[in-house]
């Protein structure tokens, strides 16, 4: 089993697609969970704190705006753990914590720079589309070690 | 606390005709797993320790594979801070992301369908038609012909 980062972070289809086929998504639910189930002044709403901006210090510089800098806190973490990646490039769902187009190029860049074997596609808009995403990433995630063979491979 | 005794919430999103939230619920309750659950419009949220959670959807996913689709939540099920009931209404963070992936689900369910049947379509990149100037021109010669 391969830890594989996703992006966009939030998205449904990546996030099951990479479990289904047998590996572990990175993706920001898991760190958004851990900040609002640990018991703390700093509960929800308010679920980045002013230290998240310090964490993210790491990955941006200082005159970055703390609102990317508050996101790497999150993104920061699934990022060293990853050891893989699928990117859909510029896809037209990017709210919420991902509508920020500065952190996602940032992320972008240093999941290149991380020299994981990473996947690149356009998000789907046809069935076409659709399909050959999902036998794309089914083959990218079975030549991963650890995967789960599909029907074909019995 | 290891891992497997974290808690986690997932979100069940069901997109069939034939299996419908109330299933899942009832298949849940089987279980006998210490989980809560509630049904939504979409499907379900599942909450409670990591080991639980796992091994429910793995069941879950089980009676209708290419129809249901899961992924992990950050916020609990019916949590004060999100849901909208009382937030005063309007679309919670996250439903325009499902949204739009939502409408896209039934091509990923016949994809899906297709790899449990194990067909390997190939996979072409649909690029647009690459037309050079010598073969336009040979084009317009060739009308400019047929016309005449």
């Amino acid at each position: 089993m391969v830890k594989v980062f996703i992006y966009p972070s939030n998205s449904l289809i990546l996030s099951d697609l990479v479990d289904r086929f047998g590996h572990e998504p990175l993706a920001m639910m898991q760190e958004i969970g851990k900040k609002i189930r640990t018991a703390g002044l700093d509960s929800p709403p308010i679920n980045i704190t002013p230290e998240d901006p310090k964490l993210g210090l790491k990955y941006a510089a200082v005159e970055v705006p703390a609102g990317v800098r508050g996101r790497m806190a999150l993104l920061g973490p699934l990022l060293e753990d990853a050891e893989a990646g699928i990117i859909v490039k510029e896809p037209d769902i990017s709210f919420g914590c991902m509508g920020c187009a500065r952190t996602n190029e940032l992320i972008n860049f240093l999941v290149r720079a991380k020299k994981v074997p990473l996947l690149e596609l356009n998000y789907p808009t046809t069935e076409d589309e659709a399909k050959a995403f999902v036998h794309k990433i089914r083959g990218f995630l079975n030549g991963l070690p650890g995967a789960k063979s599909g029907k074909e491979d019995e | 606390m290891s891992d497997d005794d974290d808690i986690i919430s997932k979100m069940i999103v069901l997109h069939s005709t034939f299996t419908l939230p109330s299933d899942l619920v009832i298949k849940i309750y089987e279980s006998k797993a210490d989980i809560t659950v509630k049904e939504t419009c979409f499907g379900l949220i599942v909450e409670g320790k990591r080991s639980e959670v796992n091994r429910v959807a793995s069941e879950i996913r089980n009676m209708d594979p290419s129809r249901i689709f899961i992924k992990e939540r950050g916020v609990p099920p019916g949590s004060s801070n999100r849901c909208r009931a009382s937030q005063g209404g309007g679309a919670k963070p996250g439903f325009h992301q499902h949204e739009i992936e939502f409408a896209l689900l039934p091509y990923f369910t016949e994809a899906l369908d297709e790899i449990e049947r194990g067909e390997m379509p190939e996979i072409r990149d649909v690029t647009p038609p690459h037309l050079t100037i010598e073969k336009f021109k040979d084009i317009i010669e060739k009308e400019v012909k047929e016309s005449e």
